[in-house]
């Protein structure tokens, strides 16, 4: 599952109480276990089923995802700039991998 | 050939038929809102309290032609403050095998509740947004989307 690259788009400076816009996409078929492949047998569930970003350690935005979410999730948030830091994410899968990835962000 | 099948339709069977229509048409309509899964889902999370039917920008298309990608978009008026924010905000669809979507947890950071993601959607239906304070008090809004291809595959 190397192919499965997680995107973000974080502005890089910002000024102070600057409310950001982060959008976030990763490559997942996300199946939701009723779709069915060419021969016909049901292709089981696979999903990504949580994501959450935190700031300087600290956790700032969770999400959990069902099957009803399209195939490459794409999640936009707001954040509220106040000091300059780095952003983690982290994307759960159902098969108990985890992708991340880190974003700085200065803010003067 | 069809033609002249058409014509054996008597009138009294023409009447039959045209009163299965109209049945079929509007009971399905009142079955679906004695039982909607995702109004069901409110009361579970509400514990019962049920919640009120609040203002809130919430955007998905009137009519989503593809009802795999399917964006939806909401913002919440709220401070965002320690004091006075929303905690969780449940998306519940009601036609879908499933009424849960997606669950969002925002904290006073934030600086603002809105968020935006890409869901799917197997038919026409009402998409209900669910939102939860600090206070423990629930606001909810909901949109009709018209899916012309569902996207639940099978």
């Amino acid at each position: 599952m190397s192919s499965i690259k997680p995107r973000v788009k974080v502005p890089k400076e910002v000024s102070i109480d600057e409310i950001i816009e982060i959008k976030t996409l990763i490559r997942h078929p996300m199946h939701s276990g009723r779709m069915k492949d060419a021969k016909g047998q049901t292709i089981p569930r696979q999903i990504i089923n949580s994501f959450s970003a935190k700031f300087n350690g600290k956790e700032v935005f969770q999400m959990d995802l069902e099957p009803s979410i399209s195939t490459n999730p794409f999640i936009v948030f707001q954040y509220k700039a106040k000091e300059s830091g780095t952003f983690d994410f982290e994307w759960k899968d159902d098969n108990g991998e985890k992708y991340y990835i880190s974003k700085e962000m200065i803010v003067s | 050939m069809k033609l002249k099948k058409l014509r054996k339709i008597s009138r009294r069977n023409a009447m039959l038929l045209i009163a299965g229509f109209t049945g079929t048409a509007i009971f399905p309509s009142i079955s679906f809102a004695q039982s909607s899964q995702a109004l069901d889902r409110i009361n579970e999370i509400t514990k019962g309290l049920g919640a009120t039917e609040s203002d809130i920008y919430f955007d998905l298309p009137d009519i989503a032609e593809n009802g795999n990608q399917v964006k939806v978009t909401f913002e919440i008026d709220s401070p965002m403050t320690e004091s006075d924010h929303i905690k969780t905000v449940y998306i519940l669809a009601d036609g879908n095998p499933s009424p849960n979507v997606a669950k969002f947890s925002f904290t006073p950071e934030m600086g603002s509740c809105s968020a935006a993601t890409r869901m799917r959607l197997s038919k026409t239906q009402n998409v209900y947004l669910l939102a939860e304070n600090n206070n423990g008090q629930f606001l909810m809004t909901n949109a009709k989307v018209k899916v012309t291809i569902g996207g639940c595959g099978g």
